[in-house]
């Protein structure tokens, strides 16, 4: 089955990425396929290269780009949400004249669209946050 | 875009203020209005409170927002529905809320107002009959 999924909570403050993280893993390892997961709300945070967390902690972002590279996962930022919180790539950063960029490459920044068509495409959407 | 139609339900459940998520839900239901969709909305618990008249933010330095409910019918929403439980456990009633109204400027159809309060069972039915649900 085709899912696509939407995080809605920011890393360590809420469970909703983790559970979002097994819950994805559990879907590939069974042979299903993800067609995208979004990052919406403060669950761009998800998305920071610079999030560094302690030793012996699970790293959030890390394991998403790691499972992304894995299994080609189309990680996608909301644009709008992302410039609220301060999440730059290199297109924004020009845009919006900001000094530096802090997103982990593994991850994009698009529009909401992107959430509306992988609702379309999907099989199932699964909303992970309050 | 896509010539997949789907039922879309939104499922807002959470105040105007004090967190972001009804004013990011929202701008999800405009920016998904590209997509001809069939498009619902649907209001329970605090989320109610989306939809009361009268608000004014402005004592917490925040952006009254409600007007932009009343233009979902110039975006392809046809139906909004409010959880009458909901309603009567934070005393309000249909006299409260903004009034919504749609028209379809090709065939000149229109209804004055799109917003209905349903009992439980619609509830749990709207939720059942839709292909995707967006909850914020």
């Amino acid at each position: 089955m085709k899912f696509a999924l939407q995080i809605n909570e920011g890393p360590y403050q809420h469970q909703a990425s983790d559970t979002a993280y097994c819950f994805a893993k559990a879907l590939l390892e069974q042979g299903h396929a993800i067609f995208r997961v979004f990052f919406y709300h403060d669950g761009v945070n998800n998305a920071t290269r610079f999030t560094t967390p302690p030793q012996d902690d699970r790293h959030i972002v890390n394991r998403w780009a790691a499972l992304a590279e894995q299994y080609e996962l189309d990680l996608v930022v909301c644009v709008a949400a992302a410039q609220r919180r301060g999440v730059v790539d290199e297109g924004e950063a020009t845009r919006h004249k900001k000094d530096a960029t802090n997103i982990h490459p593994r991850f994009r920044i698009s529009g909401l669209g992107q959430l509306v068509e992988a609702a379309i495409q999907a099989d199932r959407l699964v909303v992970f946050g309050d | 875009m896509s010539e997949t139609i789907k039922k879309f339900l939104y499922l807002n459940r959470k105040a105007p203020y004090g967190t972001i998520y009804a004013w990011e839900s929202l701008e999800v239901v405009l920016i998904g209005a590209a997509f001809d969709q069939e498009v619902n909305l649907l209001f329970m618990d605090d989320g109610v409170y989306q939809l009361t008249k009268g608000q004014d933010p402005s004592g917490i330095g925040m952006k009254n927002f409600s007007p932009t409910y009343r233009t979902l019918g110039d975006y392809e929403v046809k139906n909004i529905f409010v959880d009458r439980d909901s309603l009567a456990a934070r005393g309000l009633t249909q006299d409260d809320l903004l009034q919504i109204a749609w028209e379809d400027l090709d065939t000149d159809e229109s209804v004055e107002n799109i917003v209905t309060v349903v009992d439980a069972p619609r509830v749990s039915a709207l939720m059942d009959a839709a292909d995707v649900v967006f909850s914020f």
